[in-house]
Parts: C-alpha cells; structure tokens; sequence
C-alpha cells in the first residue's frame, strides 16, 4: 500500500483534513488528562483508613446545659454500651477519620519549633483495639498511663507516651528506630512507645502525603468534648447494634441529643461524595467526547467515499481489489489519527502543565500518553470501518457511468 | 430574502438527516455541559451583599509571639476576643460588630417537639444594620444590651414558626440550655450565599437560626463553632477575655475609601500601642480587606467547580471543532448547486448570507436542546452531595447566556464553511456537469 497517493489526495483537501486533525488533537489532550484524574480520585477514594471500618460505627451526642458529671456520665454510658450482645468493643473518642472536625498540633524533634509538622491527635481509652489499628514497632498503652481529660488540659502532662503513624514516624526519623524517641509539642516532650499502621486524620491538610500524620495519646476523653462513641462490632449486625445503643444511650439520660448515629462506611462514603462525582463527569465527558469524534470522523469518511466515487470505480476497473480499497481508507484514517495524537500528545502535555499550576493536579504520568493513543487509534479505524467497507463495495462499472 | 433563505437552509438540513441531528446533538451537548458548569460557578461566586460588598472590611491583626515571624506573612485569619472587643468599644468605623459562630439546645414549650440544635450567631448589636438584616417584628438589641449581657435573643422565622407557630414570637421566652432569654426581634429569610461574614461554619448552608448577644453568650458559656488558633496553651478557658487564641470575627463598615484607609492607619497605631504595652511581639501586621477580597483570599470558588468549567469548555470546543468539519463537508459538497445560483447572479455575499443562515438554524436548534442539557445537568447537580447543591439554577442572565453561547458558537463555527463554500467559481461547477 502506498502512502504518497494518499498524502497528495489530503492535500487537496487542507482544511478538512485539518479540522479532523485538530478534533482528534484536542479529543486526545482532554482524554488523556481525564483518565488521568480520573484514576487520581479513584486512588484516592480507595486508600486505606488504618481501621477495622466495615466493623465501625460511630455516636455523636451533646447534653443541654453544662454536665457537671461528664466523665461518670461516659463511664456509665462506656459500661451499659458494653453490654449490648454483639459489642466486641467500644471507645469515648475524640475524632473519627473522615469525620472532618480535627484536633491537631505541631509536633517536633526540637522545643517550640514554628515550623513543627501538623498531626492529627487521637484521644480515648482502648482506641487501638477498637480501631482496629495494629501496632508495627513498639507497644500499645498501658492501663495505668491514660490520664483524665481535665488533667491534661490543664498541663499535668509529664513526659506522657505517645504512638505515632507509620508515616509519621518515617517522616520524624527517616528510616531509624522511632521507639523510644523524644518529640516536643510546642514546649512539652513526650516519648514515642509505638508506632501504629497509618491511621488516616479526619480530614484534608495540606499535600496528600499528610493524610496520615497521626498520634495517639493516653488521654480519656469524656463524650462532651465535641468526638463521641466508637462501636466496634460484628458487619452483618452492625446496624442494629448502632440503634441498639442510641436507645441504650436515651435511656441513661434523656436530656441529650444525639447528633449522628452512622457507620463508618456511611462516614467515609460521604466524604468522597464530591471525589466521586467528579470522577463520573470526568467519565461522561470522555465517553462524549471520543463518540462525538466517531461520529465526526464518520461524518468526514463518508463524505469523503461519496466525493470519489467515481476515482474508486476508475481503480476498481483497473484491478484494485475491494481489499485495496478497503485499506486505503483504513491507512488515510490511521495518517490522520497519527497527525492528530502526536499534536493531542504536545496539548495533553500542556494542559497538565496548566492544571498544575491552577488546580494542584499531579504530573501527568508518561504511561497515559500510549494509553490515549491507542484509545484513539483504535476509535479511529472502528469510526471509519463503515465508510471504508461502503467504499469497496462500489462496482467498477461505476466509471464507465457520468454521475 | 430570509425568509427564503430560511426554507432553503430547513430544505437543506433535511436532505442529509442523520448529519443534520449529528450537528445539533454535538453542539447541544457542549452547550448543555458548559452552561451547568457555568451556572454552578455563577452561584458560587456571586457577590453575596451587592448593596455593601465594598462598603464592608473584614479585620486582621496579628498578636502571635514574634517565633516564626517573616515580614510579608498573612496575620491569622480570625481575631483574638481582647482585640475584637477593643476595637468594637473604640467605634472608630461607622459600624462595627465581633461574632462567631456557636450551637445551642432549646426545649421548646410544646411537648410535641423534642429538644432539638439550633445553629446560633454570638454577636453584637451592630450586626443588623451592618449587614441590612431585615426584620418582620421586634428589632434588634441595643449597645446597651451588649454591655449589660442581657437575657434576649432574636430569632429567624423558621425558629418563631417551630416554637410558637407564627411570627409573633416578640416578648415570647425562649429556653436555651437551660437559661431564659426574651425574645426581642423576628428575622425574615436572611441567607446570604457563601455565608461570608463567617467562612469557618458551612459556606452555602441555611444560615443561623438564633442571635444572641456575644456578651450574654459568655455568661451563659454557650457553645461556640468554627475554628481556633492558639499560640500557646491556652488554660482551663480558651474563650476567656486573655486566652491567647484567635476565634472571633470582626467586620466593619467604612462607607468610603478615605474612611477605610483612615481606619487602616487606626489599626496600626492600635498595633503598635499594643506592642508598646507588651500584649504583642511581632511589629504592625494588620490587612482590611472589604468582601470580595476576602472571598478571594479564602478561595471561596472550590477549585473542583472551575475544574468542571474547563473541562466542558474544551468539550464544547471539541463539539465545535466538529461541527466546522461537518458543515465544511456539507457545503462544499453542494458546489454545483452554489454554482449554478452563482452563475444565475446571486453575489457572493448572498450565498454567504445564505449559508450562515442554515449554521444560525443549527445553532438555535442546538440551543433549544442545549437548554434542555442545560437543565437536566443543573438538576443532575441539585441531586449531587455538595453542600451548593440545592442553589443550581438557572436564572434569567444565564439563560440569555445559554442561548447567546450556542447562537455565537454555531454561527462562529459556520463561518468558515460558508466562507470557503462561497468561494465555488460558477464556471468550473457547470463545466464539470
């Protein structure tokens, strides 16, 4: 097959030529960069929490007034909690991953460091086991090290143990023992017992990689400071067990009201909600745009095949075979689609180059430029095909005829 | 003429159907998908106070120890409650008034409603006139109820309707966590969107439902919301008049850009008394941005929101791309035809005219069903998670938009084809039949 035929006819025909060049340019930038981020949300929905999540679910409740018995109060709701069938564990927590509302602080190697790295504080009784987090280096807390809430707060905070996040401790050490370390909060020294799979902060801050800044300190918290009850429990009952214990909860003391009952699968699922949204605009977008580049290239073949009826007829008579014809339209088609991926490849390097400065959005990785090619070769040689076979069914006596 | 023109154009776009449809579809599509993006962006980024948006500053200073400090720096992006009651007391701007946002238990009278949350505004008297809340019974509390603490509260009608079934709640008792305040003034439906005044709490919510003055929400230690910052350990109570903490708002209101930059120097000299007196470490660092730019500053806009925009704009570009080529085909595969109106007189400029007019039919058509899109996309957004959601609409500006876009887009994208379409010279068509 010859490709001099071919170019010298796109020649004569520029601007159409031209424009489907363009059109698959554009289509290719603008899909390239979709996948892209497309599979930058899907990565990022799917990272791990650091918990035992499908087993988790989570109270929020507030009294009226002032509670002068808060940390009774949360023992008794603690132990009636407990009893329910099925509760293999339950926590007063200060904060849950993906709840949003986040106790953080600025921890350092160094005393009262400005520039110190912003972490995510946990607090409550038992939290590894009901988390569901594992320890990697180290130990847990021990019973006798949890201090009182109101104890902390008001600076009786000597020299306590603290257990950081795998990123953490890797961040803080770079590599070497953390255990056993010395880390300042502002002006106060703790020492690192444990180093715990990475459990993921409630909320966005600053780059992706801090997601999983995060401590545990020894500190009961009472349920009225803003977190609530952690329940861990068996999947399948979990959603009884949650109203189980919200009527459990209203019956201790009525004059409370429960915020939010949910687990924390539901938690998480909310808080991607706009992630996944974006991830399907960006999917219907792609799939609109490669058909409208189909049909545009469907639209632009046929015409073409009509225009030379009468030249395919002339090289049919002179012994071209259906097959001839056939692959001349496939190769003119693959010309054009190459045209336009090696443009759509300089745009779709662009517009990441764009979308970086404005939006944030990570370099695009060398590996979704073959992929958005073959994507578009391929869409190419199916949107021609009908024009293609429709060309080589013309019968050579069609030059012998004036149209 | 046009109207000859009309039904050559719609005689046209029969002939070939399938192209036809395929024109009107892709450009209904950019339309449809770049005026939902549009709308959206339109509703997250209007002006939430027109009236006062430039006549209204939002005050920062920077009390933080001097550890950490770079010249340049933002100072914090709230006030501390020493500095906001300061500057209230100086009344040194035409209004001024110190807020955050806060949560309170109310136990209704009726036994049929159990006690329920309500999102409440600690603030002070100004507020109400600085912001032109507008009431439907009562008014609001005086200077003098602020440094009294008194027990009164204003409410929104929705609150007034769920407690005491009308708006006639004036002089009626409200029970907040446990405490009696009177209610003093009914607020019509006030949400300005995003909830400017204070970014902290939810940007495009329902607003607040119960006013309290601040000074009364202190004695009363009612619960505060939003977000705070703390230089150091801050003791038993961080809301305590000496807490070293930022958690309050402050806004003013300086009617002309004299009275603003007046009110600037103001800010430095209470910074520098401040310093002289050992309360601050860090020299003046002080910013008085009016509504839009603090809007700006807090990057209202979520970046996924202009993200969607572009995207359908290249989509839209994509549509017209193709649109071109097609008609470009179209016409010029109608050669003869055009050359034998040409060769019978018809100018160039008529044939042009002609041509453009069959691209100005696709585009209306395109409109019409792009407006569909568009509104189908808009409730597709309305049915979406984010807290925006439900203010996707389309108004009036955006609807002339809507058709003012795919009018423009399709008779820009016939140009070219008409143009080249145009160019057939009478001669060479009748020769070659």
């Amino acid at each position: 097959m010859q490709v001099r035929p071919i170019i010298s006819t796109l020649r004569r025909h520029k601007t159409a030529a031209t424009l489907i060049v363009l059109e698959i340019a554009l289509t290719c930038a603008i899909v390239c960069n979709a996948v892209f981020l497309i599979g930058d949300r899907a990565a990022r929905i799917a990272r791990p929490s650091g918990t035992a999540e499908d087993e988790l679910g989570y109270i929020t409740l507030t009294g009226i007034g002032t509670k002068a018995d808060a940390t009774a109060l949360t023992a008794q709701d603690l132990a009636a909690l407990r009893a329910i069938p099925g509760v293999r564990q339950v926590s007063s927590v200060n904060m849950v991953p993906f709840g949003n509302s986040s106790w953080n602080s600025g921890i350092s190697l160094v005393k009262d460091d400005p520039n110190g790295v912003n972490v995510a504080q946990y607090m409550g009784r038992d939290l590894l086991e009901t988390f569901g987090t594992r320890i990697l280096a180290g130990r847990g807390f021990q019973p006798n090290e949890y201090l009182d809430f109101e104890a902390a707060q008001q600076g009786k905070f000597d020299h306590p143990s603290v257990i950081v996040s795998h990123a953490l401790a890797e961040r803080l050490f770079q590599g070497d023992e953390a255990v056993g370390k010395q880390i300042y909060f502002g002006d106060k020294p703790a020492i690192v017992v444990g180093v715990m799979a990475n459990l993921m902060r409630p909320n966005e801050f600053g780059e992706p990689e801090h997601a999983f800044y995060s401590v545990l300190l020894p500190v009961e918290i009472p349920y009225t400071e803003g977190g609530g009850y952690l329940v861990r429990a068996d999947p399948a009952q979990l959603d009884t067990i949650l109203a189980d214990a919200e009527s459990t909860l209203n019956r201790i003391d009525p004059a409370r009201i429960i915020l939010h009952r949910r687990t924390l699968h539901d938690i998480r699922r909310e808080y991607y909600a706009k992630d996944r949204a974006m991830a399907y605009l960006l999917v219907g977008v792609t799939l609109a745009l490669l058909l409208i580049t189909a049909l545009g290239i469907v639209g632009l073949a046929s015409f073409w095949v009509q225009q030379r009826t009468r030249q395919i007829g002339i090289r049919r008579a002179l012994g071209a075979t259906r097959g001839h014809i056939l692959r001349y339209f496939q190769l003119e088609n693959f010309i054009l689609a190459t045209a336009g991926i090696a443009l759509g490849m300089a745009l779709a390097y662009g517009l990441n180059l764009l979308l970086m400065a404005k939006y944030a959005v990570p370099r695009l990785p060398g590996e979704f430029l073959p992929i958005g090619a073959l994507l578009l070769w391929i869409l190419g040689q199916i949107a021609v095909l009908g024009p293609a076979i429709r060309a080589s069914t013309i019968a050579p006596a069609i030059a012998t005829r004036t149209v | 003429m046009l109207g000859y023109y009309l039904s050559l154009a719609r005689r046209s776009l029969k002939r070939n159907k399938g192209l036809t449809v395929l024109m009107i579809v892709a450009i209904a599509f950019g339309v449809g998908a770049s005026m939902t993006t549009l709308t959206v962006l339109h509703v997250l980024a209007a002006d939430p106070i027109p009236a006062k948006s430039h006549q209204l500053y939002y005050v920062q200073l920077d009390p933080q120890p001097l550890n950490g400090y770079r010249v340049g720096d933002e100072p914090p992006y709230q006030v501390s409650r020493y500095d906001a009651e300061a500057l209230v007391r100086a009344q040194r701007a035409d209004r001024q008034a110190l807020m955050t946002g806060g949560n309170a238990a109310i136990e209704p009278d009726r036994t049929d409603i159990k006690p329920f949350f309500a999102e409440g505004r600690w603030t002070s008297s100004e507020m109400f006139a600085m912001f032109d809340i507008p009431f439907l019974a009562g008014t609001s509390w005086t200077a003098d109820d602020d440094l009294h603490a008194a027990r009164v509260a204003v409410i929104s009608r929705a609150l007034a309707e769920k407690l005491f079934g009308s708006t006639a709640a004036v002089g009626r008792t409200l029970h907040v966590e446990g405490q009696q305040l009177r209610v003093i003034g009914v607020i019509a439906d006030w949400v300005p969107h995003p909830h400017f005044y204070d970014l902290n709490t939810s940007r495009y919510g329902k607003g607040e439902q119960l006013f309290v003055p601040f000074s009364t929400s202190r004695e009363l230690k009612l619960s505060r919301s939003g977000s705070m910052d703390c230089w150091k350990e801050s003791g038993a109570d961080s809301t305590a008049l000496d807490s070293p903490c930022v958690w309050l708002q402050l806004w003013v209101e300086l009617d002309s850009p004299d009275k603003a930059s007046a009110y600037r120097d103001f800010l430095v000299s209470y910074s520098e008394d401040q310093l002289r007196s050992g309360r601050y470490q860090r020299p003046p660092n002080v910013r008085l941005r009016d509504v839009i730019g603090w809007l700006e500053l807090n990057k209202v806009v979520p970046p996924d929101a202009r993200l969607q925009t572009w995207i359908a704009l290249g989509f839209l570009l994509v549509c017209l791309v193709n649109t071109v080529g097609l008609l470009l085909t179209k016409f010029v595969r109608r050669s003869s035809e055009i050359g034998v109106r040409r060769a019978l007189g018809a100018s160039k400029r008529t044939i042009f005219i002609q041509l453009l007019v069959e691209a100005g039919m696709i585009g209306l058509a395109g409109a019409l069903l792009g407006l569909g899109l568009a509104w189908l996309g808009l409730w597709g957004v309305r049915h979406q998670p984010a807290e925006y959601a439900p203010l996707a609409h389309l108004d009036l500006p955006m609807l002339a938009a809507t058709f003012g876009l795919a009018i423009t887009s399709s008779v820009l994208a016939g140009l070219l084809p008409a143009w080249r379409g145009c160019q057939a010279s009478p001669a060479i068509q009748l020769k070659s039949h």
